[in-house]
């Protein structure tokens, strides 16, 4: 298969070498990929200039889409469709419906935002993750440059790792 | 490490917080006032009073005869209607305050329990909050013989006696207000729990306060530890104490009544409102220059507290209310039918829902919203005037039936309390370093991010 995208790994020991590298690698105009680490790094979402997630936009309006379908369900069948007389309330009362609103608010929003995160990180299935290097899931830091989105050559970005505190500096292609 | 500072209590936030005392007093007095004039006095009062409460007295008068009791007394020869008012408003804003006072104390004992590390330079605010604890409690116990014979109608001598006053429920339960001693004497057990809890509260304040102090001049882990044991008594203690406080202070009021959820709902409601005015002192003091190390993230914390204990106030209060509509029995009911047809507790009640429910969960639900003081301020606001509004439903139906009010009386008694409460708070601010020195926590603090 023809090789089409071109990386530059950079792989660090340590977090606090990688997040100063981060920001010395940004600083010199280069636009990194992605890092990976095998666990979560304080301060690395905004070294790398992440924007906050959206995630819980989403979260309130499933709830919204959940506290209205719950309300509306309840209204129309035991108010409308099939009126009944329970403990002497009004057909449609609504304390009672407060508890089903609640549930129904909690689990659409729950499941709203699985749902949402799977499709907005593209996890689908049979979709195989592209892994740069299999100790990021164990011990090392990997910091990855596309080298398409880049001017600088192969050679001066590897440098430019080396420089600020990479232990190794691997190609990969996919 | 930390830039020290200490607080310092400026003569001008001094007259401000008179003049609120003073503008609280001149509503107080135009209050009473008022209420005495449009009450033109005691016998009309109580000839309207006989004719606009036909319907209160009668269902309650079908409730009793079903229990197979007499209804004596119902309408007690007690204090005119506005000396009962300021009975019941002293007692209400006395509770209140109370609470905030010792939630204060609270408060830091579960951020030593919990071992939190980010709540390091607000845990003094909170601290100092529980100087208010031993004023409240001398308060509560002077109060109490003040009010006892209006606000509590099992105080009454005839309830316990055989004839027509006699009412076989209350005598039940006589144990739990007068042992060891005979009913309808002197309440020995209750004025008893109300002299160790408050005993005990202050007790631990002082040694947890101790705890804290030792610590800036010694440093090391010792007093730290010291502290965190302490305050799981303490935790343990005020799990159980809070909860018989509400059935003694606030549930007795409506003698007939009970809920299993007052305990928690007092407790829900003090902790809302404590965890309000501890943001609020602390916008406050950055405002003005102190605590340089709180940052957006303590104050999201801060926010995040308020916003969680709303909603947990919420299912409490929705709690006990849904399980009392549903199960209709009228000597429950009762207690929400005088809140919601009667004014001003009927636009009391769906305000109370309102500014402590609704409005802190739609502004508060953002992640911006808890990070920014303006924001903050408002909301906090709401919730303290909302518990406020929310223990005035509490105890002033229960007393005052159709005669409540609400207004001049009622919000300068308040204003005297607050600026009193925040004389006490700010005073006690003032006489220690406003950051712990040596708190073994203080990087986390530093470091905190959210």
């Amino acid at each position: 298969m023809e090789s089409n995208k071109n990386f530059v790994l950079g792989v660090f020991d340590d977090e606090d070498v990688l997040l100063h590298a981060v920001t010395k690698v940004k600083d010199k105009g280069v636009k990194i990929h992605e890092v990976y680490s095998p666990f979560p790094v304080h301060g690395l979402d905004a070294a790398l200039g992440y924007k906050r997630t959206r995630l819980p936009i989403a979260a309130f309006l499933f709830g919204m889409t959940g506290t209205s379908l719950a309300l509306i369900m309840q209204i129309w069948m035991l108010g409308y469709d099939w009126p009944m007389i329970i403990g002497g309330k009004n057909h449609a009362a609504l304390p009672p419906f407060i508890p089903v609103t609640f549930e129904l608010t909690v689990l659409l929003s729950a499941l709203g935002m699985v749902a949402t995160f799977l499709i907005a990180s593209d996890l689908k299935p049979y979709k195989w993750p592209q892994q740069f290097d299999v100790r990021s899931t164990d011990d090392k830091h990997i910091m990855a440059i596309d080298l398409a989105k880049n001017r600088l050559t192969k050679e001066d970005i590897g440098a430019l790792l080396k420089d600020s505190g990479a232990q190794e500096v691997n190609d990969k292609n996919f | 490490m930390v830039a020290e500072e200490n607080y310092e209590f400026k003569p001008e936030v001094k007259k401000k917080i008179f003049i609120l005392g003073a503008i609280g007093i001149v509503l107080f007095i135009l209050g009473v006032i008022l209420a005495m004039n449009s009450g033109s006095g005691h016998e009309e009062e109580h000839a309207s009073v006989q004719q606009t409460s036909t319907h209160l007295v009668a269902s309650t008068e079908q409730a009793a005869a079903a229990e197979g009791q007499p209804v004596v007394a119902e309408e007690h020869h007690g204090s005119p209607v506005w000396l009962k008012r300021i009975y019941t408003s002293l007692w209400q804003n006395n509770i209140y305050f109370a609470g905030l006072g010792v939630i204060g104390l609270f408060f830091v004992a579960i951020q030593y329990a919990a071992q939190a590390g980010w709540s390091v330079p607000v845990n003094r605010i909170a601290l100092a909050m529980g100087h208010w604890i031993p004023i409240s409690g001398i308060l509560m116990l002077g109060l109490w013989f003040l009010v006892k014979s209006d606000v509590f109608h099992w105080t009454h001598q005839s309830l316990y006696v055989e004839g027509a006053g006699f009412d076989a429920i209350l005598k039940g339960k006589s144990g739990y207000f007068f042992w060891p001693l005979d009913a309808g004497g002197f309440p020995l057990f209750f004025i008893l729990r109300m002299v160790v809890f408050f005993g005990l509260w202050y007790l631990f304040f002082i040694w947890i306060k101790r705890e804290m102090l030792a610590e800036d001049i010694n440093g090391g882990t010792a007093h730290w530890t010291k502290a965190r044991s302490l305050s799981a008594i303490f935790l343990v203690i005020f799990a159980v104490s809070s909860s018989i406080a509400a059935w003694d202070w606030v549930m007795s009021i409506d003698t007939h009544w009970y809920s299993t959820m007052m305990g928690w709902y007092v407790f829900s409601s003090w902790f809302v409102a404590g965890l309000a005015a501890i943001t609020l002192v602390v916008i406050f003091l950055k405002e003005n220059g102190y605590l340089k190390i709180v940052n957006a993230n303590h104050l999201h914390n801060l926010g995040l507290f308020v916003f969680a204990f709303s909603i947990f106030w919420t299912y409490i209060w929705f709690s006990q209310f849904l399980l009392i509509y549903y199960a209709n029995i009228p000597e429950e009911t009762i207690y929400f039918i005088n809140q919601m047809n009667n004014s001003p507790y009927s636009w009391v009640f769906y305000a109370s829902i309102i500014m402590n429910f609704v409005l802190p969960f739609l502004l508060f639900m953002t992640r911006d919203s808890k990070r920014h003081i303006a924001m903050l301020r408002v909301v906090c606001t709401i919730v303290v005037v909302g518990h406020w509004l929310d223990f005035y439903n509490m105890i002033t139906p229960g007393v005052m039936q159709k005669n409540g009010g609400l207004g001049f009386l009622e919000i300068g008694l308040a204003m005297v309390f607050m600026a009193a409460f925040l004389f006490v708070t700010l005073n006690a601010l003032s006489k220690v370093p406003l950051i712990a020195k040596n708190h073994p926590m203080m990087g986390e603090a530093l470091n905190h991010h959210i």
